[in-house]
């Protein structure tokens, strides 16, 4: 039988949900971070850097890097290894530091 | 030679006294930029300093930047002579600073008048209604760690300086300098360039040097685009670095970073070693920044470094032999200012070991002007 996260810890979650990711639905579940999902959906990168527009997602995965930032609602610069997943949350891959507002 | 301390002024001294045909042993109780030079932002300044011995120091120092940028790569050292940009809020302090800028330029400094209506043509994201400031071209930057970093690379490769980090000096008198781990170091002279700490080398050596710790907080924002282009600060900046009080004094010093952060300062208090986190000094700090860039209300905080300023009693440093004891030279004090002033520090030490005759007077730098007076 295949290990997985919840198994190992025996789990019983409450029912899932789904979010949109650049359009496209992702599924999740409650308590589960934006990072956690997306890699649960194989998908490894969600950010573009701002030098070489290179591919980057989750790398220390709590916190500390600032590797793995989206953009979640509008929000540019979110952690995506510490903001929980949310039904219907409006996800999108972030490009360069997210403050065209500044240019 | 033995240099004690491998901050900034350690791996300039390093550096020249290797260069002048000396063997060096440089040691740092702690990794190579542990102190103070890695939790600063590598201010190479003249435009905070009132004429006088300190400011003829930097504009010395600022020309022996250059050379090393020349020499060792502006990228190896992130230099990068911005310039500074003094922006005074009121009328009052308008006044001061341009008062001030004419007696700088007076020895030498070069500072250009902004009109208050020019001040955004500098930097354009700065808050409307500002009195007006003063440029000063001759400001720059560098990233300390890695500058300290460059200069010592170059002292070794030639051959002549040894560098023994993690080690730390127990005892120290004429012609030998005592270490946990190495034994006994043999030298002719020592160099105490263990910035904050150098008061406590001085004692082990019988000598008093008064060195206290002046605390000081940096914010670092997320990654942000190209906002602020200059090194920018308000005018009271200048009246804090002054200040003798030990409470907290904070002024707004922003600036951009190659990388994209913009880096926040400066805040300055007086409470020891005390490494705890203060929240309404970032605060502060954060709530000055913002108004004179409001657009970094829409930036977000990743961090906050603090270090010890050397704090001497009359914002000094002490550079030169110590009066009863010729073979300890100190080179530490230098409170905020260490990495602008480390390569004229460096030079004036090399000079006075030479007997040659140094480039400026070093009398008002004497390691002996605070008496015997215990800290």
């Amino acid at each position: 039988m295949r290990r997985t996260p919840l198994r190992l810890v025996g789990a019983r979650p409450e029912p899932g949900f789904e979010f949109s990711f650049d359009g496209e639905p992702v599924a999740a579940l409650p308590g589960q971070t934006l990072a956690a999902a997306l890699w649960q959906a194989g998908r490894l990168a969600w950010r573009r850097t701002r030098v070489g527009d290179r591919p980057r997602g989750a790398f220390c995965g709590m916190g500390a890097c600032y590797d793995c930032l989206i953009e979640l609602d509008g929000v540019p610069n979110v952690r995506a290894c510490l903001a929980p997943a949310r039904p219907g949350a409006l996800v999108r891959t972030q490009r360069g530091d997210g403050h065209d507002e500044l240019r | 030679m033995v240099v004690v301390g491998a901050g900034m002024i350690g791996a300039a001294c390093a550096d020249t006294l290797a260069r002048s045909g000396r063997r060096v042993a440089l040691v740092d109780r702690g990794p190579v930029v542990g102190g103070t030079t890695g939790a600063g932002e590598g201010n190479l300044l003249v435009s905070d300093k009132t004429p006088g011995p300190e400011l003829e120091l930097a504009l010395e120092s600022l020309l022996l930047w250059r050379q090393l940028a020349d020499e060792l790569g502006a990228e190896a050292l992130e230099y990068e002579p911005k310039g500074g940009l003094v922006v005074a809020s009121e009328p009052q302090a308008l006044g001061a600073l341009r008062a001030l800028a004419g007696r700088q330029r007076r020895v030498g400094v070069r500072a250009e008048t902004v009109a208050a209506g020019a001040l955004r043509e500098w930097e354009r994201h700065l808050a409307p209604g500002l009195a007006g400031g003063v440029y000063y071209p001759q400001d720059a930057q560098v990233q300390p760690a890695l500058a300290a970093a460059a200069l010592l690379r170059r002292a070794r490769a030639a051959g002549r300086v040894e560098l023994l980090a993690g080690v730390t000096v127990t005892g120290l008198a004429q012609g030998r300098v005592d270490t946990d781990t190495r034994g006994t170091l043999h030298c002719g002279a020592v160099v105490n360039a263990a910035g904050t700490w150098g008061g406590e080398i001085a004692a082990l050596a019988g000598a008093a040097l008064p060195v206290l710790p002046r605390r000081g907080f940096v914010l670092v924002t997320e990654p942000l685009p190209p906002l602020v282009r200059h090194k920018v600060y308000a005018a009271d900046y200048v009246a804090d670095v002054a200040s003798g009080s030990a409470d907290l004094q904070s002024s707004a010093v922003v600036e951009g970073t190659a990388a994209g952060p913009v880096l926040i300062g400066a805040s300055r208090e007086r409470v020891g070693f005390d490494r705890s986190l203060s929240v309404p000094v970032l605060a502060r700090l954060a709530a000055q920044a913002a108004e004179l860039f409001p657009a970094l209300r829409a930036a977000r905080v990743l961090r906050a470094y603090r270090g010890f300023r050397p704090y001497l009693p009359d914002h000094l440093p002490a550079i030169g032999p110590d009066p009863e004891r010729p073979w300890l030279l100190h080179a530490c004090g230098h409170e905020g200012a260490g990495i602008g002033l480390a390569p004229a520090t460096a030079r004036l030490v090399t000079q006075l070991l030479d007997g040659e005759q140094p480039f400026m007077d070093p009398t008002a730098f004497g390691p002996g002007r605070f008496g015997k007076e215990q800290p």
